[in-house]
């Protein structure tokens, strides 16, 4: 099940050095994009992509004529490979974007094409998805957004294949999803596509294939998460999502993804985690998410569990995904004694210090879930004292990032507040020293003054 | 970051919450020069905090496009092949070579067939929605008097009078087109034409003969009768049955 199904591996043209270089290139080049607001760019995705796989081929712009009569062949040819033929000129031309507007306005195309996605033709309904995938590389909205009544249609008989899914269907899937992500992330997107989307069953649809299990493709279920992500991020209606399950389908799958991540050595589960951690913690924003009610809500312990699971794993494979994992911990703990209490019955107070020499930005997460633990009071700080809390801290304290002392004073301040005997061991183990080196920064100096003076006089 | 061994079995054992320790506030907590109190984040499409998995989403991404859009002219074909063998469905024959393409061919023609009429639909609910339309008397006796036409997708509790209310509830609200339909009609020809089931398909999209309530369920307007005879397929059987009632 977690298994990714990925084609061959691509012949290797040149060392290994100079692909780490390559993909420090492509890295660089798209946080450039991102900061331009440019990371929906197809031209991102695609420049890359046609250089290495044309090779010097350059596609040509078809006209009316010669679409119809692909696609005339493909539907109604009568040799297989005719028929396939057809497909693969089509979906070249559909590389360039003067081929994919006379493909969208040719009246029918669509219809052919998603009749050709339910083929009983394996390899047309292959093609048929490349195709699908090409356009969904689209500039222009107008040609993605042709392809969004499809959709509707398609999860409806592929999720009828959902007992037992077939490579074909795999594929058709993915590119759906993919082709929707797409669509979701354009900038119109919140006012004009995601409203419909959510009017829709996509959404049940799209839970549903995200409903952990043996029939659970990654491939798919990264796509589908992804389509998520750019809805709920777009905050629309979030509360209808909740009350469709959302939050106890993603709790689940994120209960799934630590047991897998635990079985398996399978590179890729870090894409799936990467959404459904963002998916979850936007979600637990919403006041739906409070209400009344149980079912809908997410209380389950395990998700705790299951959360430092990922964290480990995402230690060792995905540091920078590291803040998104904390943030879902935040949310979860800030408001609820129940998870805080977790948190300490689990024991995972130790484990969450040993995170605090990845990085500033993980360090201020990190004291900011022990904040959320400990303002709620004695009997929670209490669990906090005496352990390896205290030199963690004086270490932090060490730290020139402004953001992540500030933290730590906060955490001090609360510690000195609910637990007696914090002050006294703060002193004893160099505490006034370690402030001191802060005295005379200027977003610091009040608070340090004020530890000073309760760690001196009480 | 070592966790401690409790946790996996904490992971596999039962739901539940933990019982809250006692909260108990203090009102100097938190205040001037301090400043911390719990909060909710959320954050927005274009945040920063999005960056890094952004990027390596998009990377990820371009590594999938280099793969399909580099697809070789024939596309790869990851079943091993076999001698030829011949589907074994009665009145099929079609040729195989490659085991997955054959489970592809079974799956979309012969998994669930109508035994009344052979028509073949992409999953179970749809064919047991067929076979209670158009081969059950007391469907048809009861829809006279009451809406009985069921919205065909899974999750949508919406019922109809008629086939093409519900076909313009499918177009309406959930965005199907206008011409879609699920049934793979019998081939009328004879054996083995590749695309058979297309190109009745692809006549079926633009025929005007199909009468005004034609829709995705239906090719002919004429109910068949349940026939005498035991079926093959196990939703005939369990048809039959509901007859008798």
């Amino acid at each position: 099940m977690w298994s990714r199904q990925r084609g061959g591996l691509k012949p290797l043209r040149c060392g290994v050095e100079q692909l780490r270089c390559r993909r420090r290139e492509r890295e660089a080049a798209l946080r450039k994009a991102r900061r331009e607001q440019q990371l929906v760019s197809k031209r991102l995705l695609r420049d890359e992509a046609l250089e290495e796989a044309e090779e010097g081929c350059v596609a040509m712009i078809f006209g009316e004529a010669e679409i119809q009569q692909f696609l005339r062949l493909a539907q109604r040819g009568t040799e297989e490979k005719e028929r396939e033929g057809a497909l693969v000129s089509l979906r070249r031309g559909l590389q360039r974007p003067e081929t994919q507007q006379t493909f969208i306005r040719l009246e029918g195309s669509i219809r052919t094409l998603v009749g050709l996605l339910t083929s009983n033709q394996a390899l047309l309904q292959l093609e048929a998805a490349r195709c699908l995938h090409e356009l969904s590389h689209s500039e222009q909205s107008a040609v993605v957004e042709a392809c969004l009544p499809a959709t509707s249609y398609l999860l409806t008989y592929l999720s009828g294949h959902s007992s037992d899914f077939i490579s074909p269907h795999l594929t058709v899937l993915e590119a759906l999803g993919y082709a929707l992500s797409q669509l979701l992330q354009a900038k119109e997107a919140p006012e004009k596509i995601i409203p419909s989307v959510l009017g829709s069953t996509l959404p049940q649809h799209m839970l549903q294939l995200l409903q952990p299990g043996p029939k659970l493709n990654l491939g798919v279920a990264v796509e589908f998460a992804w389509c998520l992500h750019y809805i709920i991020c777009s905050q629309v209606n979030n509360a209808l999502l909740i009350t469709q399950g959302a939050l106890s389908t993603l709790g689940l799958l994120l209960l799934d993804l630590a047991g897998a991540v635990q079985r398996t050595e399978d590179a890729g589960l870090e894409l799936l985690a990467c959404p459904v951690l963002r998916c979850l913690s936007n979600l637990l924003t919403e006041a739906a998410a409070e209400a009344v009610g149980g079912q809908l809500q997410l209380r389950d312990e395990r998700v705790v569990a299951a959360l430092f699971i990922l964290l480990q794993f995402l230690l060792q494979k995905q540091p920078s995904l590291l803040p998104e994992g904390l943030w879902l911990l935040n949310n979860l703990t800030a408001n609820s004694p129940s998870f805080c209490t977790s948190l300490l019955s689990l024991d995972l107070i130790e484990p969450l210090l040993h995170l605090l020499s990845v990085s500033n930005v993980v360090s201020v997460l990190v004291l900011t879930v022990l904040c959320n633990v400990a303002e709620k009071g004695p009997a929670y700080c209490q669990r906090l004292w005496p352990g390896p809390l205290l030199s963690s801290l004086l270490d932090t304290l060490a730290f020139s990032d402004t953001e992540v002392v500030g933290q730590s004073l906060e955490l001090l301040q609360l510690l000195f507040l609910y637990q007696p005997g914090a002050a006294q061991a703060f002193l004893q183990q160099s505490g006034l020293q370690a402030l001191q080196r802060h005295e005379e920064v200027a977003q610091l100096q009040d608070r340090v003054h004020a530890l000073q003076q309760t760690a001196l006089h009480g | 970051m070592q966790l401690p061994p409790a946790l996996h079995a904490r992971l596999a054992g039962a739901p539940g919450s933990a019982e809250p320790l006692p909260v108990e506030r203090d009102p100097a907590a938190g205040t001037t020069p301090f400043s911390f109190a719990p909060r909710l984040v959320r954050f927005p499409r274009e945040h920063d905090f999005f960056e890094d998995g952004d990027v390596q989403r998009h990377l990820y991404l371009q590594d999938v496009l280099t793969q399909v859009g580099g697809a070789p002219e024939r596309p790869r074909r990851p079943s091993a092949r076999v001698p030829e063998f011949t589907c074994q469905v009665a009145g099929c024959c079609q040729v195989f070579d490659a085991l997955e393409d054959y489970e592809h061919h079974y799956h979309a023609l012969h998994r669930n067939v109508c035994s009344f009429c052979k028509r073949a639909f992409p999953s179970g609910h749809l064919l047991d929605t067929h076979i209670l339309e158009w081969h059950d008397s007391l469907f048809q006796i009861l829809a006279e008097r009451q809406d009985m036409y069921q919205c065909l997708v899974e999750g949508c509790t919406e019922k109809f009078r008629t086939s093409r209310d519900r076909k313009e509830h499918l177009v309406m609200r959930h965005l199907y087109p206008a011409d879609f339909r699920f049934d793979k009609p019998r081939r009328s020809r004879g054996p083995a034409v590749p695309g058979a089931a297309e190109q009745v398909l692809a006549e079926a999209l633009g025929d005007d003969r199909v009468p005004s309530e034609g829709d995705a369920m239906e090719v002919c307007s004429e109910h068949v009768e349940p026939s005498p005879e035991p079926a093959g397929e196990r939703r005939a059987y369990s048809h039959r049955c509901l007859t008798r009632i």
